[in-house]
């Protein structure tokens, strides 16, 4: 990697590092894992002045069990998320999604933290926390806040965090009994960006599902809620023959598919629907936690 | 969802290979021996190109246009030289009087037009990517950063992006000689009367995507002289075709121009190439006299490194109402590029002889026209012209099984020639000297269980399952062991195709090989080995091999085509012999014997009818000393040799692919492969199946996932991998490989090569698959690559093109 040059900071607690990025001025940007920062670095489409590296900040990392919700340290890597047992026990989807992440190596650096704050709507993370209605924790000089994830992705590559403000953590609400999930990715290698991807959450009782959340991958500039199929889904049995086929119908309303090499809009939209019902089947099907 | 690994099972592998190693007596020839070369290549201990460190080694950056066409008009690289750590900028301008022409080896025709090719552009850009300007500093970040502060003003030329209508009149272009380079044409029987009132005639056009050559080691050149001599290390394929070359266009004497290939990483043709940046790495160092390093990046490589495929293929055949084929025409367009380097021109006729493929026909008829746009130059890619033939020929089998309504084995069955009639003299007038279709055929329907999925693909139709059914077939073969010269020479090709090899016996008995071939990755030094302790009766690991020094290898022709064992190992085997005939010589006389009485085997030399015997180490010492050897004999024990094939070899085999297509979204899964591959005898089975999984991987890489794009400007797309897809093992499924061996009868070995089999085969046989499952539908054809959205584009719309 040949980027451009910048100054570097590695503080080791989190008033170091809010501190630093205080100081280093509008261009600077945070590095965890890196494996978004840094492609854009070696391809020289990002110029900052200077990389905060929160990498061995103490406290972020790590998973804990908080009783209403689980909490995810920022930098806490893909593969540890998806081998923690507090997240496959109490929100299966964030460990179902965080498994199609890129491939072996990138889970192993690539963090939690990092895949939200990078706002990607070709990420697998940022539908999920839509879907789930995760709370980001964020920090700066000026003191705490959170965000709510329906607050967080305002446009491509661009989230809710201020300059000066590092997402620390995240709270994933627990759902409670009677649900399943699935997250459904399509894409044309392993290693490549969802395609479209869906996230799904499912509560039933006795095959009549009570309520659905959807998360959409890469069909806009940000996550998207599937607001109408979950209105759709409500109160149908999951069983009977294409209940769930006809909410699905709903998945691609209200979205604004990017078009590249890999599909056009309509074609995304397609696949939503199709991708859609085949996440609703699948959550329907499966029940938490995960084994 | 963590994978399960069968600990059991890899011990259990880990020591049946522990057991390939073990030294030990018997045939070295046909043992599946795990290749010297791995440890430190896979390692890294050894020296790429950009491992090498010189004192005082400078490095280069260079500046590409990012217009597909335009005229420089001002270049200021005066803010350039004022950054930190810059020795030197410099743009085409300051080469113009020394940097020569790019050369091209292979003007197809008297009046090929072949324009002249600046390494670095002087007053005309015309592809995106070209080298206009490079900053030479202290290391590779100044020289990056510097490369920012180059300002270059362009005019913007329109530029020619798509071949039919570069060949249209009054449009833009390319070069002032116009936008066709050449048409060539060839022929073979009488192809109006083959057509004349045919019973059968199918009419497709196909289109052979342009594919980035994806080497897992990037282009790296490292250049050094003492002010007199130059030492070239190079990334490359063909490290004494390289040297020539260059000499050739820089003015250096080819007597002070070392070239060096040292360890590659790969090439699959991309690195059978004189580039731009070697040239001018050479002219920099000339200028500065200091040693400077270039290395790509994988993004630069994508945009400049030459290009492969891109062919725009017209294929006609008659035949009879049984399916008898009476005549194949073939109409192509291939994509130059911006110029013609190395090869570019001669890809498609190395196709020329084998869109007839394993069929008996009466008449063949083929047309190809060069043209020239405004993209990255093509040239040799795994296969070169051969996987397009193959693919045109294999997905026409298929129509023309459908329009005859028969199975696609059966059309195939009734065309191919028969074992019986080898050696067989095509239409195209090649002998192919050996072959067993049946065989390799019944072999591989048996490990597909064909019929068995034509069950099930009837079972999914009839259900009407969202997820179809397909089953392709590929009954290839190719020309490999590139080449006799004769022909090579009938074809206008600059160069011969013989290989050199130098065989020497040490004082102690060890034995140095020097081979002219250029592994990049082939493992040529423990299959050399092989074919010498064999001949020579030494051990294995008494062997070493040289290569890729045209210090050490003075002599050679380097390394594509499959042509490294079929041409390169003869000249092993031709030099060992003669090793062996002074050996007799000497053995005879310290046995006091004649010559005539002393055999020779598993390295010991006896007197026949005597116990009496000398071993080859035996001889190899006394011929040091020199003390009592035949008057007049010579003290040496090595021997040179210099094969030059009267033929070309004829691998051929038969591939069954199934693919599940999920028509609701598109995508294709490849359900189950299966090759049964006939590359002759066999020197190391393990690396020949590593040639076969790779070659097949690379053929469902063009079948399902990589196409160089280029927008209406001229803009590369696929600069990454995140958007040129090259798949991995993930992608793939798992290979069921077997081979028939039927001796090649034109060399000692009975070799036919492998290096790229499984890209020619295995192409058409995906696709085929897919169109088989899709055929209920309407669908006739799927352009390449096959990806889920031209699929699901192609089911709404039905037919061939998606709209």
């Amino acid at each position: 990697m040949i980027p451009a040059s910048f100054d570097y900071f590695r503080p080791s607690t989190i008033e170091e590092a809010v501190d630093v990025l205080a100081g280093a001025g509008e261009e600077a940007k945070v590095l965890a894992g890196g494996h978004s920062l840094l492609p854009l670095l070696r391809l020289r489409l990002a110029y900052p002045t200077a990389l905060i590296d929160v990498g061995r900040v103490a406290g972020l990392r790590g998973v804990s069990d908080r009783g209403d919700h689980v909490h995810i340290g920022a930098t806490t890597t893909h593969d540890e998320v998806v081998r923690s047992p507090i997240v496959r026990e109490h929100c299966p989807l964030v460990a179902l999604a965080t498994a199609t992440v890129a491939d072996p190596a990138v889970r192993h650096r690539g963090t939690f933290g990092g895949s939200l704050a990078h706002a990607d709507p070709a990420g697998d993370l940022p539908a999920v926390a839509l879907a789930l209605d995760m709370v980001l924790e964020v920090r700066s000089s000026a003191g705490e806040r959170t965000i709510p994830a329906a607050g967080f992705f305002l446009d491509y590559l661009e989230s809710a965090l201020a300059p000066g403000e590092i997402l620390t953590g995240v709270r994933v609400p627990k759902l409670g009994p009677g649900w399943g999930f699935h997250y459904e990715k399509f894409h044309r290698t392993a290693q490549a960006w969802a395609t479209v991807g869906v996230a799904a959450a499912v509560r039933q009782t006795n095959g009549t599902v009570e309520e659905v959340r959807v998360g959409l991958t890469n069909m806009g500039p940000t996550p998207v809620r599937a607001a109408a199929v979950e209105e759709a889904a409500r109160g149908v049995e999951a069983g009977q023959n294409g209940a769930l086929r006809r909410a699905a119908e709903q998945a691609a309303e209200g979205t604004d598919p990017p078009a590249d090499l890999h599909a056009q809009p309509d074609y995304r939209m397609h696949l939503a629907r199709v991708l859609t019902h085949r996440a609703l089947v699948s959550a329907s099907a499966h029940r938490s936690p995960l084994t | 969802m963590t994978e399960q690994l069968d600990a059991g099972a890899v011990a259990q592998q880990i020591r049946e290979h522990d057991a390939l190693d073990a030294p030990g007596g018997g045939s070295e020839v046909g043992r599946a021996r795990r290749r010297k070369e791995d440890a430190r290549l896979v390692t890294g201990r050894t020296q790429w190109t950009d491992n090498i460190q010189l004192p005082g080694m400078l490095h280069v950056a260079f500046l590409r246009s990012p217009m597909a066409h335009a005229r420089i008009t001002r270049v200021d690289t005066s803010a350039a030289r004022t950054r930190r750590g810059v020795v030197g900028v410099f743009s085409g301008q300051d080469f113009a009087g020394e940097q020569g022409s790019l050369p091209c080896a292979w003007p197809v025709t008297a009046d090929t037009v072949i324009p002249e090719h600046p390494p670095m552009a002087v007053t005309t850009v015309r592809y995106v990517g070209e080298a206009v300007a490079c900053v030479v500093a202290v290391d590779r970040y100044a020289a990056a950063d510097a490369l920012e502060a180059i300002e270059i003003d362009y005019e913007p030329l329109e530029p020619v992006l798509d071949m039919t209508e570069a060949l249209a009149e009054g449009g833009p272009k390319v070069h002032e000689a116009g936008n066709e380079s050449f048409t060539w044409k060839f022929a073979g029987g009488d192809i109006e009367a083959a057509f004349h009132e045919a019973p059968v005639v199918i009419d497709r056009t196909y289109v052979q995507q342009r594919l980035i050559p994806s080497a897992m080691e990037p282009r790296a050149v490292v250049a050094q002289t003492d002010g007199d001599h130059f030492t070239l290390h190079s990334s490359t394929q063909i490290p004494h075709v390289l040297r020539v070359m260059l000499a050739l266009t820089t003015g250096i004497p080819e007597h002070k121009l070392r070239v060096i290939a040292p360890d590659v990483g790969g090439g699959f043709g991309s690195k059978l190439q004189v580039t731009a940046e070697e040239v001018l790495c050479l002219l920099i160092t000339r200028r500065l006299g200091k040693p400077v390093k270039w290395t790509e990046s994988r993004s630069e490589g994508n945009m400049t490194v030459h290009h492969g495929r891109d062919q725009l293929q017209n294929i006609r055949v008659a035949a009879d109402a049984d399916g008898r084929i009476r005549g194949v025409q073939v109409k192509l367009l291939a994509d130059m590029g911006a110029y013609l380097m190395l090869v570019t021109p001669g890809v498609p006729l190395l196709g020329a002889f084998m869109y007839n493929g394993v069929y008996k026909m009466d008449a063949y008829d083929f047309t190809c026209t060069g043209v020239f746009t405004n993209k990255m130059p093509t040239d040799a890619y795994r296969g070169a012209g051969r996987p397009e033939a193959t693919y045109a020929i294999e997905r026409l089998m298929d129509e023309l099984a459908v329009e005859i309504g028969v199975d696609p084995m059966e059309i195939r069955r009734r065309n191919w020639i028969q074992h019986s009639e080898f050696p067989y003299t095509t239409i195209c007038g090649l002998t192919y000297d050996s072959g067993n279709y049946e065989a390799a055929t019944d072999r591989a329907l048996a490990l597909f269980g064909y019929d068995k999925l034509r069950a099930e693909q009837s079972d999914r139709r009839e259900r009407h399952d969202p997820v179809q059914l397909g089953i392709g077939i590929s009954t290839y073969t190719e020309m490999c062991g590139l080449a006799p010269s004769r022909v090579l020479g009938s074809l206008s090709y600059g160069a011969g195709g013989w290989e050199h090899a130098d065989v020497r016996v040490l004082p102690t008995g060890k034995v140095e090989v020097v081979t002219g071939t250029s592994p990049h990755g082939q493992g040529h030094e423990t299959a050399w080995s092989q074919i010498v302790a064999d001949s020579l009766g030494v051990p294995f690991e008494d062997v070493a091999v040289l290569h890729g020094d045209t210090a050490t290898s003075h002599k050679g022709m380097d390394t594509y085509g499959s042509r490294s064992l079929v041409v390169g190992g003869i000249a092993v085997v031709h030099a060992c012999d003669k090793v062996k005939e002074k050996a007799r010589q000497v053995a005879a006389h310290l046995m006091e014997a004649s010559p005539d009485d002393v055999e020779f085997s598993e390295g010991r030399f006896r007197v026949r009818g005597t116990g009496t015997s000398q071993t080859i180490q035996e001889i190899a010492l006394a011929t040091f000393a020199a003390h009592n050897l035949p008057d007049g004999f010579e003290p040496r024990l090595d021997a040179s040799a210099t094969f030059d094939p009267e033929n070309f070899s004829f691998p051929h085999g038969t591939h069954l692919c199934a693919v599940e297509v999920d028509t609701e979204t598109g995508a294709t899964a490849i359900r189950s492969y299966v090759a049964v591959d006939d590359v002759g005898n066999v020197i190391n089975p393990l690396i020949v199946e590593g040639q076969v999984h790779g070659g097949i991987a690379q053929g469902i890489a063009q079948a399902l996932f990589e196409e160089a794009v280029y927008d209406s400007d001229g803009n590369l797309l696929t600069t990454t991998m995140a958007d040129y897809l090259v798949p991995s093992a993930a992608d793939l499924p798992n290979f069921t490989t077997d081979r028939t061996e039927t001796p090649a009868t034109t060399n000692p070995l009975g070799v036919k090569g492998v290096g790229e089999a499984g890209t020619i085969a295995s192409t058409p046989a995906v696709v085929n698959a897919i169109v088989d499952a899709l055929r209920p539908h309407g669908v006739h054809d799927v352009r390449m690559p096959c990806t889920p959205e031209r699929v699901w584009r192609t089911l709404r719309t039905g037919g061939g093109e998606p709209a």
